[in-house]
C-alpha cells in the first residue's frame, strides 16, 4: 500500500500529499500521523494538499479526525494548498471542516504555527 | 454523441481509477476546471457507495450532447442490498456506515442531474449528468 511519508522539522510534523490515494491508505496516514504526533511531541502538524485535486467525504473526515487527535495531543494542524476548485466543492458537498484550520501555503502555515508559539511565550513566561 | 465505457467497481484501487477516468472524460467534453472536479468528487463518492454498501458493481462513463453542449453521464449500478428508504439516504448527515453522510446528498449538489433508483433486495441505480457550459 502507497505511504505517505511524513517529515519532522523542529517540533512540526510536515506531511504532502502527492498521489491519488485509496481510502486505505488515508486511513493509514491518520494513524502513522497520530502515532507521530505522540511520539515526537510535536506542536504542529501542517499537510499540505496542494497536489491533491479533490477532497471528497471520506478524506475530509481524515483531516478533521487528525485535526481533533492532534489538539487532544496539543499540536495544531494547519491544511495547506487547497486548490480554488477543491475549496468551493468542498463546501458544496457540505463539508464544514470545522476545526481544521487552513493557510494558502507551507510558508504561511509555518508561520501561523510560529505565532502560536509566540503568544505561549507571553502567556507562560518561563 | 455518445461514446461510452464501462469499468467494474470491485475494490478500492477502482475507487481511484473511476476518479481518473471520470477526470479524462470531463476534460475531453470540456468541463471548467470547477466542474471537472465536482464531478469527480461525486463519482468517488458515488464509487465507495457501490463498493462499501453493496459489496461491487459498475459506472457507466458516457460523453453525451445535445446539440450545442456536451456533457457527462455517469451511471453506478450494483445488486446489492438496495436503499429501503430513499429520502432518507438523501438527507444530509443520515449514515448507516459510520460515514458523513454527504456522499448521496452531497453528489446531488455537485452535478446538474440526480436520479437515484434502488429497490431493497434487488439493487441500486445512481444516475447523474454534469453539462458544459
Ligand atoms: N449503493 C448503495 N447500496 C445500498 N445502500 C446505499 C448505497 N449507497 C448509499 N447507501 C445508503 O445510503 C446511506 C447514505 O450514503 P452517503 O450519503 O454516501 O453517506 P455515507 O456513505 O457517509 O453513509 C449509506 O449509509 C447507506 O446506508
Ligand atoms: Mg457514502
Amino acid at each position: 500500500m502507497e505511504r505517505v511519508p511524513i517529515l519532522k522539522l523542529g517540533d512540526v510534523l510536515i506531511v504532502s500529499i502527492q498521489i491519488d490515494l485509496q481510502d486505505q491508505g488515508v486511513l493509514a496516514l491518520q494513524e502513522d500521523l497520530a502515532d507521530a504526533v505522540v511520539e515526537s511531541g510535536a506542536r504542529g502538524v501542517i499537510i499540505d494538499i496542494s497536489a491533491v485535486e479533490i477532497v471528497d467525504s471520506f478524506i475530509g473526515r481524515m483531516l478533521a479526525t487528525i485535526a481533533s487527535i492532534s489538539r487532544v495531543l496539543d499540536a495544531e494542524t494547519i491544511v495547506v494548498g487547497m486548490r480554488p476548485a477543491v475549496a468551493i466543492t468542498l463546501v458544496e458537498l457540505g463539508l464544514s471542516l470545522g476545526g481544521v484550520r487552513t493557510a494558502l501555503n507551507l510558508e504561511k502555515g509555518v508561520a501561523l504555527l510560529e505565532d502560536r508559539d509566540n503568544a505561549r511565550a507571553v502567556a507562560v513566561p518561563r | 454523441m455518445t461514446d461510452a465505457i464501462e469499468l467494474p467497481i470491485a475494490a478500492n484501487s477502482d475507487v481511484v481509477l473511476v476518479r481518473q477516468r471520470v477526470r479524462t472524460s470531463a476534460q475531453q467534453v470540456g468541463l471548467s476546471l470547477v466542474d471537472q472536479t465536482k464531478v469527480v468528487t461525486a463519482a468517488s463518492e458515488l464509487a465507495r457507495n457501490t463498493l462499501v454498501y453493496a459489496g461491487g458493481g459498475r459506472v457507466r462513463i458516457e460523453v453525451v450532447g445535445n446539440g450545442a453542449r456536451g456533457g457527462l453521464r455517469l451511471t453506478f449500478a450494483d445488486e446489492g442490498p438496495g436503499i429501503p428508504d430513499l429520502e432518507l439516504a438523501l438527507t444530509d448527515g443520515w449514515t448507516t456506515g459510520g460515514g458523513l453522510g454527504l456522499g448521496l446528498s452531497g453528489s446531488r449538489r455537485l452535478v446538474d442531474e440526480f436520479d437515484l433508483d434502488s429497490e431493497p433486495g434487488k439493487g441500486t441505480r445512481v444516475t447523474v449528468v454534469k453539462w458544459a457550459r
